[in-house]
């Protein structure tokens, strides 16, 4: 075991994925393979109760039934699901509140990732979660969210620390059934956050994640569940990174909110997983996500931020159900591809509700021989009176080979629904960087500034200095693109 | 402040060569009217200028404040104080007016090892050119060039080349499309900005301007390259005999 981390990049990729290392721990893992017998033995490990391993063998009965589903504008390279690893943990396993005892390979890693774990951060009022491989490494800042009877945990403790909780509203939005993925999800999840914020409290601080898939052969299959109680606030961060390896990885997360009454989620994703050969596309992360809400108390409301930048594959479509009375949904997404990237995500907004509304806006960035697709539904049940949407997809195109694709579904049972639809599509020219860089300005700003101003209804929703860093990180990725 | 000498420059895409041994110099605190018929390479030559990736230099020199720039890129050649006014701004949706502005000023005063404009001073400054120029207070909400009718993108030239005070400004047709109101403020805006640090080199058509903003100099570009210099008296030649009667005494 070295302390200096090994770069595993393919050669000349290093410069353009800066988090494309790999960090040597020692693991205890189960061979690879996916069967009833390693579901088993994965939960019994993890020391899960039974109704969780109920949970996960009706959903991989399920799964022998069900196929991947092949809709969408993309590519996609075949998965064997028996050559992937189901059960991989750091073998030092880490007491969650106290930092002395957590690897310091892996708190090195992190260092480098630029996510702060250490006791100063708390300053800058965000509570990391760190998830390894799926295997939560630390929750900061629990006990001060304890005092307020904020709940935020690894998801493999909240299973045994508050089972009743997590079994109420386990697969209560997002079903076992649901699609492939999350049914392969809901029998394999290895570890994920859990928050629960009682009613009346608003959480004073961001929660926030922090994903980073390691191991080569291990799938990443995080599961986050949040639960806000009556008039009940909260904002969660989740940020994301992998090595870079010449095969695919598989990365199957679910996430679940459940709004109650007057309960507001803000959900955040800043996602730069390895995106794969820049030429051939070899390699980069499947990132196969299902994420959804349910706004299920009147008045709820949830927003949904994503900012898209890495991944070989993304089909990923952030949802929500808005059942209760007045309640609102949100859509901010930034998607970019570059390189060979394939990105089919947008959102489903289901109105049931009376009153509902939603608001979706994306603006989608291709560049080089990248495909980007837009993908929304809107749809208004029958008793969803008075429901409004508005719906907005830009596309911007840096280079002549790639493409954007604007896929909208409206379907409509209420006759008192208003909805509306715009989009737009652009180019990011020579001309405007050049105007910019005649002015003093170099090409890196001068791309964030037009990239910028492209997607600032996104960037705004995002909280602090995520919007800067979010900015700089697509300037970053373009930079090479463009010109 | 900057003197070409033989400058031949190509299109990047196919090696066509567009400026064909031009020659011309603007000493400190001069300005210099360049005008020409249309197609003779005024708009090449201010872009060659400012470096745009559309043209090389392939033989030649351009020095400017005694450095030669031909090799730069345009963000260099901005930071060493060079200003191109364009003939037809591009838009940037999202980008404030002002938001760009500020960050074009800090770049240039981080040229020159100056600290980042502070609230206060950049709202003076702004302020100041806005008067001047007759901007109203729409401009500071706006996105930069966004919507902007092609007088309101000439204005906010002016005032950003007002804010970012350069050594040497190239004003390609700050005058076209002008109406005779607007043309008098933007000429007011060239003439506050005049001082002995700092040369101009003025591309029109029209000797409009010129009678509003008083060269020291007139050069006539025609195929690409200088046919013709002369004083301001070459701007009353030309209205009487047009550039071919120019021309055909180069």
């Amino acid at each position: 075991m070295s302390s200096a981390p090994e770069n595993n990049a393919v050669p000349g990729l290093h410069a353009e994925y800066k988090y494309g290392f790999r960090t040597e721990i020692e693991r205890e893992s189960l061979p690879p393979g996916l069967s009833e017998e390693t579901i088993r033995r994965a939960s019994e490990k993890r020391g899960e109760p039974r109704f969780l391993l109920d949970f996960r063998l009706k959903a991989y009965a399920r799964l022998l039934e069900t196929e991947p589903p092949t809709w969408g504008q993309l590519e996609r390279p075949d998965v064997d699901l028996q050559k992937i690893v189901y059960y991989s943990a750091p073998k030092k396993k880490p007491a969650h509140d106290d930092l002395a005892s957590v690897d310091p390979e892996l708190l090195e890693t992190f260092e480098k990732l630029g996510i702060p774990l250490e006791e100063q951060k708390r300053l800058a009022n965000v509570a990391v979660d760190a998830v390894f491989d799926s295997v939560s490494i630390y929750t900061s800042h629990k006990r001060k969210l304890m005092e307020m009877g904020i709940l935020f945990c690894p998801i493999s403790e909240a299973v045994r620390e508050y089972p009743e909780l997590v079994e109420q509203y386990l697969g209560s939005v997002v079903p076992p059934g649901d699609n492939y993925w999350a049914t392969l999800n809901s029998a394999v999840f290895t570890d994920g956050s859990f928050v629960f914020v009682p009613p009346g409290i608003k959480c004073p601080m961001e929660l926030s994640t922090y994903f980073r898939l390691n191991d080569r052969e291990a799938g990443q299959f995080e599961r986050t569940l949040i639960v806000a109680a009556e008039g009940a606030s909260v904002s969660y961060l989740e940020g994301c990174t992998a090595p870079s390896y010449d095969s695919n990885q598989l990365h199957a997360a679910v996430v679940e909110l459940v709004a109650l009454d007057r309960a507001e989620i803000k959900y955040s994703t800043v996602q730069n997983w390895y995106a794969g050969d820049r030429e051939t596309g070899a390699g980069g992360v499947l990132n196969y996500v299902t994420k959804r809400a349910l706004c299920k108390g009147a008045d709820s409301h949830v927003s949904w931020t994503q900012v898209e930048t890495g991944s070989a594959v993304t089909w990923k479509y952030p949802s929500c159900v808005l059942q209760g009375d007045r309640s609102r949904g949100e859509f901010y997404s930034v998607a970019l591809t570059n390189g060979r990237m394939q990105a089919d995500t947008g959102t489903k907004m289901i109105h049931v509700g009376k009153d509902t509304r939603s608001t979706v806006i994306s603006k989608g960035i291709s560049a080089d021989r990248s495909s980007n697709a837009y993908r929304g539904a809107v749809e208004v049940r029958a008793g969803a009176d008075r429901a409004r949407n508005y719906t907005q997809c830009d596309s911007m195109l840096a280079g002549p080979e790639c493409s954007a694709h604007t896929f909208p579904y409206i379907r409509t049972r209420n006759p008192s629904a208003r909805l509306e639809h715009e989009a737009s599509t652009s180019r990011l020219s020579e001309e405007q960087l050049f105007y910019l860089q005649s002015r003093g300005v170099d090409r890196e700003a001068a791309i964030g500034a037009v990239v910028g101003g492209f997607c600032k209804e996104v960037f705004r929703e995002l909280p602090g200095e995520f919007a800067a860093e979010a900015r700089q990180l697509l300037a970053l990725k373009l930079e090479k693109s463009v010109g | 402040m900057l003197r070409i000498q033989d400058l031949r420059a190509v299109l990047t895409e196919n090696g066509e060569e567009i400026l064909h041994g031009l020659s011309l110099e603007i000493p400190d605190g001069e300005v210099h009217a360049v005008m020409g018929p249309n197609g003779s390479g005024k708009s090449t030559l201010s872009k060659v200028l400012a470096g745009h990736p559309a043209y090389r230099v392939s033989s030649g020199s351009v020095l400017f404040d005694g450095r030669e720039i031909s090799e730069l890129g345009p963000t260099e050649r901005a930071r060493a104080g060079l200003f191109l006014s364009f003939q037809d701004p591009v838009e940037v949706p999202g980008l404030g007016n002002l938001d760009f502005a500020r960050m074009a000023l800090d770049a240039r005063r981080d040229a020159e090892g100056r600290a980042p404009v502070s609230d206060a001073e950049f709202s003076e400054a702004v302020d100041r050119a806005m008067r001047l120029l007759k901007m109203d207070d729409r401009y500071r909400s706006r996105d930069l060039n966004a919507g902007f009718s092609g007088g309101e993108k000439k204005r906010n030239e002016i005032f950003q080349m007002l804010l970012l005070s350069p050594k040497l400004a190239i004003l390609d047709e700050p005058d076209s499309g002008l109406d005779i109101d607007a043309l008098r403020v933007v000429a007011e805006g060239i003439n506050s900005a005049r001082s002995p640090e700092r040369s101009v080199l003025l591309i029109t058509h029209y000797r409009r301007l010129l009678d509003e903003v008083k060269p020291d100099a007139i050069h006539v570009l025609a195929g690409g390259r200088i046919v013709r210099s002369g004083g301001p008296e070459l701007a009353e030649e030309l209205e009487r005999s047009g550039y071919d009667g120019i021309e055909g005494k180069a």
